[in-house]
């Protein structure tokens, strides 16, 4: 009773007397994210700092430029960079692709069948933290003795190891980075697919269009600057990932992250941390590269949105 | 939606269902095929399985990584929940830094935090230079930050869900001080968002290995990369009950997520 007197009390005169608290007292209000904004600042912050400070410091603390001139000096740095970028693009681009099939595939069957929430939750498991189990599913099935490889080789007669396929490739840790790359792609594109209106079919239809009209001048126009977003998503994603190559090959393999790693173990030369540092400083150049154009495929997008 | 549901199936969806299955599932079974062969006779059985919880080495890295996602969890709503509440209710301008912020720790690679970590280790202010002595202090705030993309959206997500100005108004009204109204008012309302965003923690925390790796402690998945090298069997058993775990994590979330409104109130992420 005292509940509902309230509400109907509060109802007519809450977002007024909201209104003018808040502009009263906005500076006390401030203080409300302070705890959230400190911690990150202290947690997030500091390690950042760290990677900066080191990058531009040489050895007797003094401020350098050497780090990152060694990280385009020596071959295996740029080599690294080179084989990272190919690799997130065309695992990125496959992963658009077969994510953005799967998603509509799943969006054709009845919202209340299971599968949906088997695969949105599989999604969300491979997508964000599958890293180490995958490389082991990865190695069961198309390693030396995997269960894939065997098949293959025993039934069908192809012997991919004599084609000269390793799971320790670049190219082998990408087709495992296609576990998290699919899934993610699922989860970025299903808001964007579930808003494509059926009327508009309808509409393409009534005018005497075909199915193919339809994709053509309806659904990939606005499906779009979605598409593209997610694919930049994907890229990142790729770029960023070391968990599956760490536990596939342990750090020996041409990538930025395990290059990082190996300075930083004084697996190179003794000392060469500042490059490490120099190297990651280079790699979140090039994410926010990634995420300013991002940015700009998501104004693009909200178009649609409205 | 009807005339969709009657709709026969057709080549492209049938085509691409088959094509992920095999993708997805051959790995699996051939993982769960593979975890199934004891290394002590070569038959098959659940020795590797087993071998998980009984053996010594597994135990203490996934006790420490058990205590990690706790204390994790709990602390990532300590913090977020009022702050995601008071963000919501006082400054609804800030919502696009905080979604800026809190998604940075997904944009910048596992790796260059680890690499600032390794420094920090070397040289942090004396408060915090206690932190690194064990894994679960020195892990866990860290670990809070990287929850963060997770739990901000699960919990933005809940909270815009109901009513909260009214509801803040009325129990305000009532002679609620801000502690009472979050704890007896505004937290058993979104409940759902909570309980989502600490699994979501807790599955971040198993997957997490790269900064574990870097810092020399010793986590569930760390243990599961050294394993890998001498004991395949165990190590791809392990795999599967991580994996197994977080999807009954996932999927207990996308029911909760569901029962409330009958509706798909998912978090925006997943």
């Amino acid at each position: 009773m005292a509940t509902t007197v309230a509400e109907q009390a509060a109802a007519p005169i809450g977002p007024a007397a909201h209104k003018r608290r808040g502009g009263r007292r906005v500076r006390g209000d401030w203080l409300g994210v302070v705890p959230f904004f400190a911690y990150v600042l202290v947690f997030m912050g500091l390690p950042l700092y760290e990677v900066l400070h080191g990058a531009f410091t040489n050895a007797h603390g003094g401020l350098t430029f050497s780090n990152f001139s060694a990280t385009f000096d020596y071959a295996q740095y740029p080599a690294a960079f080179k084989s990272s970028i190919i690799l997130s693009v065309w695992t990125a681009a496959v992963g658009a692709v077969f994510g953005t099939w799967l998603a509509a595939a799943v969006l054709t069957t009845s919202p209340r069948n299971p599968l949906r929430r088997i695969v949105s939750s599989a999604s969300g498991v491979f997508a964000y933290f599958g890293g180490v189990p995958l490389a082991f599913f990865f190695i069961a099935s198309l390693g030396t003795t995997g269960m894939v490889t065997l098949f293959l080789k025993n039934q069908l007669g192809i012997d991919l190891y004599a084609h000269g396929f390793t799971i320790t490739s670049v190219f082998g840790i990408g087709l495992a980075y296609c576990y998290f790359q699919v899934p993610l792609m699922v989860i970025l594109i299903t808001p964007a697919l579930e808003g494509l209106r059926p009327q508009w079919r309808e509409a393409v239809q009534s005018l005497g269009g075909s199915q193919w009209s339809y994709l053509r001048h309806v659904a990939l126009p606005v499906l779009a600057p979605s598409f593209l977003a997610s694919l930049l998503v994907l890229f990142g994603n790729s770029f960023a990932a070391y968990a599956t190559a760490l536990a596939l090959v342990n750090g020996t393999v041409s990538l930025v992250p395990s290059q990082i790693q190996a300075t930083l173990n004084g697996n190179v030369l003794v000392g060469q941390t500042g490059v490490g540092l120099a190297l990651g400083v280079e790699m979140i150049v090039v994410i926010a590269v990634v995420m300013v154009l991002y940015g700009a495929v998501q104004m693009w997008a909200r178009r649609w949105q409205q | 939606m009807s005339g969709r549901r009657l709709r026969r199936p057709r080549a492209w969806t049938t085509g691409i269902f088959v094509l992920a299955g095999l993708f997805f599932l051959v790995p699996m079974i051939a993982a769960f095929k593979f975890a199934l062969v004891q290394t002590s006779n070569g038959k098959y059985g659940f020795n590797n399985f087993t071998q998980v919880v009984d053996s010594s080495s597994i135990r203490g890295p996934l006790i420490t990584s058990l205590e990690i996602a706790g204390i994790t969890a709990v602390i990532v709503l300590v913090l977020m929940v009022p702050t995601v509440v008071w963000v919501r209710l006082k400054l609804p301008r800030l919502s696009l830094l905080m979604e800026g912020v809190t998604i940075l720790p997904i944009v910048i690679p596992p790796v260059v935090l680890a690499a600032g970590l390794i420094q920090l280790q070397g040289h942090a202010p004396s408060w915090m230079a206690g932190l690194f002595n064990s894994p679960v202090t020195a892990l866990t705030p860290f670990y809070v930050v990287l929850a963060l993309p997770f739990t901000y959206r699960a919990l933005d997500t809940g909270v815009r869900a109901i009513d909260l100005h009214t509801m803040v108004d009325a129990a305000r009204n009532l002679g609620a001080n801000w502690p009472t109204l979050l704890w007896r008012v505004v937290l058993p309302n979104i409940k759902t968002a909570v309980l989502g965003a600490a699994f979501l923690a807790i599955a971040m925390v198993l997957g997490e290995v790269v900064i574990a790796e870097f810092l020399l402690y010793q986590t569930l998945p760390t243990e599961m990369v050294q394993l890998g090298q001498a004991q395949g069997g165990v190590s791809t058993a392990l795999s599967l009950l991580t994996i197994w775990f977080t999807f009954l994590l996932l999927m207990g979330l996308s029911f909760l997520g569901s029962r409330r409104r009958g509706t798909t109130t998912r978090a925006r992420f997943l």
